[in-house]
């Protein structure tokens, strides 16, 4: 358990993160490993767990019909993967597929979920913190819809 | 960051093609070299010739081979219209005229002693290459050398051979990315500022320089400033529809400035209240 705080503490996502909350979340928290190529969620599933990554690639992938499917993004190492869980109806809206051997910490949505409605300071602490990550990808994402390299 | 040019600028010199090398399905790169056999002329990485195809028209053309070969000029060019289709469509043997080089080169000496971090999307990476170059050559005057490269897709990726090359010179990280990836693709995806969250860099020591889209460029700079780059260490290469290349015609101008003999390697700080300017 100490060495899960230890880990989760040192995560850029919770990186200053108040001690009382940390041991909130190491309650929900789990070691977890994926094989290159595996589905770690895909598209409609439930979304139940959000992952910090340490180590490895995760693909953010669209399959749609009559197109290819896309890598729309890459996560690495020091960062998260997935915020469905944090709002209903709680479904993956991706797929998410481990490009190499991947090492993460799960948080347990549900148990989270909970514990954020017990204690509104985690939620808020929770909710600015993923923000900030909604932001930066929607920015990242705005960018690539310019398809800025195409031939105009 | 001075402006190099033959007596006449106006006039061109023939070079003859030696070599047109595929780089991707529209993108090649050509090595031109004197029809006079005698030793070519001396570039800044950052500079640019303009390239008249006979019977065609008038390019301008950043160089991207390495700045200590002078007894050639290669250019990277993307087959986008008439004129850089015949230039690409060149066979070995055959002539063009070379003007140049001008421009404002890279702050490569400025940058001695620092580390030096590349930002390059699509084929902004060209006129980025003799400034790589030229660090490579030159090692032991620089810190580390960080190259952050975005291109459309894995196929759209300019000198993929190098890259991999560069990325096993020491104290060098290279990092590439694609905004759209298949499947097999294995590397990163995003633009080319999500690269940052996984560079080493050293902010207060470090001189950035940045060549791509505008857009892309202005997104960039401020992901430096917002990693602890001060503005005076962040250089852009800007690019406007160039004729005459020595700051006569006007047909260049942004703002204050001629692009091509006030640039097109700008600092940041000078050029950051245009950038936001609309219809610039």
């Amino acid at each position: 358990m100490e060495n899960l705080e230890r880990i989760i503490a040192e995560h850029p996502f919770f990186a200053g993160l108040d001690h009382r909350f940390m041991t909130l979340l190491v309650g929900c928290a789990s070691n977890v490993r994926f094989e290159a190529g595996t589905y770690i969620f895909r598209e409609g599933g439930e979304a139940n767990e959000f992952y910090l990554i340490r180590a490895g690639k995760v693909a953010l992938e669209m399959h749609a019909p009559q197109h290819k499917p896309i890598i729309v993004s890459t996560l690495g190492e020091g960062e998260i993967l997935g915020w469905s869980w944090l709002l209903p109806p709680y479904h993956w809206k991706f797929h998410a597929r481990a490009v190499g051997d991947t090492r993460a910490i799960a948080l347990d949505g549900k148990c989270l979920r909970t514990k954020c409605e017990e204690n509104h300071d985690l939620g808020y602490e929770l909710v600015k913190r993923f923000a900030y990550i909604v932001d930066q990808r929607l920015e990242a994402t705005r960018l690539q819809l310019l398809d800025v390299y195409s031939v105009r | 960051m001075t402006t190099t040019t033959t007596t006449n600028p106006m006039v061109s010199q023939p070079y003859l093609v030696r070599e047109v090398a595929k780089e991707t399905s529209d993108t090649f790169t050509l090595t031109l070299e004197p029809e006079s056999g005698a030793n070519g002329t001396s570039f800044q990485p950052g500079q640019f010739s303009m390239l008249w195809v006979f019977g065609v028209g008038e390019l301008p053309i950043s160089i991207s081979g390495h700045p200590s070969e002078r007894d050639r000029l290669v250019y990277t060019v993307r087959s986008v219209g008439q004129a850089t289709h015949a230039l690409v469509s060149q066979a070995a043997g055959g002539c063009v005229g070379v003007r140049g080089p001008y421009g404002t080169g890279w702050p490569a000496e400025k940058a001695k002693g620092r580390d030096v971090i590349v930002v390059a999307g699509g084929i902004g990476l060209a006129p980025l290459r003799p400034l790589i170059y030229e660090i490579l050559s030159n090692r032991e005057a620089y810190g580390r050398l960080t190259i952050l490269y975005g291109a459309r897709s894995p196929r759209d990726l300019l000198y993929r051979k190098e890259l991999t090359a560069w990325a096993r010179q020491r104290d060098t990280q290279v990092l590439v990315t694609v905004d759209y990836g298949g499947l097999a693709w294995r590397g990163h995806v995003g633009v080319v500022t999500t690269l940052f969250k996984y560079a080493r860099l050293q902010p207060s020591r470090s001189t950035a320089m940045v060549c791509g889209p505008e857009i892309m460029m202005r997104f960039v700079a401020r992901e430096l400033e917002a990693h602890g780059l001060a503005r005076p260490d962040i250089y852009l290469s800007m690019e406007r529809n160039m004729k005459c290349g020595i700051g006569f015609c006007g047909h260049c101008q942004y703002g204050p400035h001629f692009i091509c003999k006030d640039g097109p390697i700008f600092p940041y700080e000078q050029l950051r209240p245009l950038l936001e300017k609309h219809e610039l």
